[in-house]
């Protein structure tokens, strides 16, 4: 890079602000693709979704189309859904099983593994001649059955990447028992026009659920009263959790936020309502920790039902719920539009009205037509607007600024629930990723 | 009331705003359902953009009209074109096929949806009230904004 570019950029991102381009940019955007998307450990996905040879499924890896396959070695390809020939896409989007990936345009065929099989009038072509097969991905990792790949040939591995926020994996797939975990239950795809950043801060910021959310919770708290075990209604997921955006300042503040070197970050759980969590008395609950139980001795499932983490997010583009099992995938489609697709999972081992309850909470929090997503859209939308603007170039990220407290595990924790500490990590990690 | 007079009064009551008054269109048990997935038969083990018992739909209706219901402020202006309306009689219900396009305008957008909806209604009062409203949306497997509307 010249170096006055790598001097640019670095005025962007300063300790306490940073420059509005970053949002509104497309030429920083177009940095962005190359630079984080192209070399971070993205996640695509979850095993589950691959579960028998030839199983498939398409996704995005910043701008190059993917497909995510089981090969015939029973490990997990990814490969780039272009074919070799002229450049169409020789998967429709979408998912399935295939023995052969057969190009639309010209019928040159590829296995499993993106080797090519077939080419129609081969005899034009000199022997040994031919390209090799559909570009793989070169570096793709399992984490506890969740998918990753890199289009970077090298840089650091997957554990050292994930760094203290493998911990947030390793409570999404303890809590079921046996680690049994699949993606179920449909996925969301929603949109928004507006940076892709901005949905993945959102996720880590406990000081705007209070305003953004206030009509979805003055509405549930004048809603009627959830019933007791055995009188309980169909509403009472969504009315007990759009109550629970509601939580006073107090709680906010006091809930743990932690950020690691590579721009990670999750935040501890603000839930305080039993039939949400893993609260006992209930007689759902009290046969899941049963079941638990059985697998790993009451000790080990007291500790695991005990972390209490709400968003996790995995820079730059995944965000989860691990107690909630919820995962979003945020794809940078433009500068300023996006598009998130959106999955549960259900623990295959846990009592079925847990899953009900996922599913209940998914449609509440994270559908397309819910209360509470809608009104995080409506203020993207907004803030791409406002940072569209060039009246005002800064950014204000620091509340909390000076007063963050390093722990032992190398992660970096908020001196409180809604320090900014999440914005200054990811914007240090972006600036990494963009001046090298 | 015939029903495809029925089908048109309840277009007319969203397209005018009176979001109230189609609430109370709805039977005490009502559900109202805009699946996530083509051919969806269950609404408890797969998601859904709306699934609705008539409590939910109700807090629909309040916080349209909340002051800082951000995404609903203001609210679309509508208009609901129903056609293709077959009538299926039962014995205590109507069944209703129809067809659906909403063109939504807010905040310089507009937008288009298409849908095949189901209604279930029953007799009352020489009217009728909705049991079930099912909406398919074309495009409901789709990559979809926010919907904050009302089908």
């Amino acid at each position: 890079m010249a170096p006055h570019e790598l001097e640019r950029l670095a005025t962007l991102v300063r300790p306490d602000r940073v420059h509005r381009s970053v949002y509104a940019d497309p030429a920083i955007f177009d940095l962005e693709m190359e630079r984080i998307f192209g070399r971070a450990w993205l996640v695509l996905g979850h095993e589950s979704q691959v579960k028998a040879e030839g199983d498939y499924f398409t996704t995005r890896m910043g701008r190059e189309p993917i497909i995510v396959v089981r090969q015939d070695s029973g490990e997990i390809g990814v490969l780039v859904n272009r074919c070799a020939h002229r450049g169409s896409m020789v998967c429709a989007e979408g998912r399935g099983n295939v023995e052969r990936f057969v190009c639309p345009y010209h019928g040159w065929s590829y296995d499993r593994a993106g080797v090519l099989q077939a080419v129609p009038f081969s005899s034009g072509y000199e022997k040994g001649k031919l390209p090799f097969g559909l570009k793989a991905v070169p570096r793709v990792a399992l984490y506890r059955g969740f998918i990753f790949a890199s289009l970077a040939t090298d840089g650091p591995g997957l554990e050292e990447f994930l760094g203290p926020a493998k911990a947030s994996f390793d409570d999404f797939v303890d809590r079921a028992p046996g680690g049994e975990l699949e993606v179920a239950g449909g996925v969301f795809k929603h949109a928004y026009n507006g940076n892709w950043k901005l949905m993945l801060e959102n996720h880590l910021d406990g000081a705007h659920p209070a305003w953004v959310h206030a009509s979805s919770v003055a509405v549930a708290r004048a809603a009627p009263e959830p019933g007791k075990p055995g009188e309980e209604h169909y509403y009472d997921i969504a009315v007990r959790q759009m109550r629970q955006n509601g939580a006073p300042d107090a709680v906010w503040e006091a809930i743990g936020m932690w950020t690691t070197p590579h721009g990670h970050g999750y935040m501890g759980d603000y839930h305080s309502d039993d039939r949400l969590v893993a609260g006992m008395g209930n007689p759902v609950f009290d046969e899941y920790r049963k079941r638990l139980i059985k697998h790993v001795g009451e000790k080990e499932a007291d500790r695991i039902l005990r972390v209490t983490l709400w968003n996790t997010i995995i820079y730059p583009n995944c965000s989860f719920m691990s107690q909630f099992r919820q995962l979003r995938i945020i794809h940078p489609l433009a500068v300023d539009r996006s598009v998130v697709t959106t999955y549960s999972f259900r623990m295959k081992q846990a009592p079925a009205q847990m899953f009900r309850d996922t599913v209940a909470f998914a449609n509440v929090v994270n559908g397309t037509g819910s209360w509470v997503l809608t009104d995080d859209l409506e203020v993207y939308e907004r803030l791409q607007h406002g940072l569209s603007s060039g009246a005002v170039d800064w950014v204000y990220v620091g509340r909390g600024h000076g007063r963050d407290v390093k722990e032992d595990d190398g992660s970096a924790r908020g001196a409180t629930g809604t320090s900014e500490i999440f914005m200054r990590a990811q914007f240090a990690a972006w600036l990494r990723y963009l001046s090298q | 009331m015939k029903v495809d007079e029925f089908l048109y009064h309840e277009a007319r009551l969203l397209d005018t705003g009176q979001l109230e008054a189609w609430l109370e269109l709805f039977t005490e048990d009502a559900t109202y359902w805009v699946p996530l997935e083509k051919d969806q038969r269950d609404p408890l083990e797969t998601s859904s953009i709306i699934h609705d018992d008539r409590t939910l739909l109700g807090l629909r209706v309040k916080q349209a009209r909340h002051p800082r219901a951000h995404a609903r402020l203001p609210l679309a202006r509508t208009v609901h074109q129903v056609g293709n309306i077959m009538v299926e009689d039962g014995k205590d219900e109507v069944r209703v096929s129809s067809t659906l396009q909403v063109v939504e305008f807010r905040n310089e957008k507009q937008r288009l949806y298409g849908a095949l909806v189901e209604h279930r209604l029953r007799r009352m009062n020489g009217s009728f009230k909705i049991a079930h409203k099912r909406v398919d949306l074309v495009n409901s497997e789709g990559e979809l904004d926010g919907i904050a509307i009302l089908f």
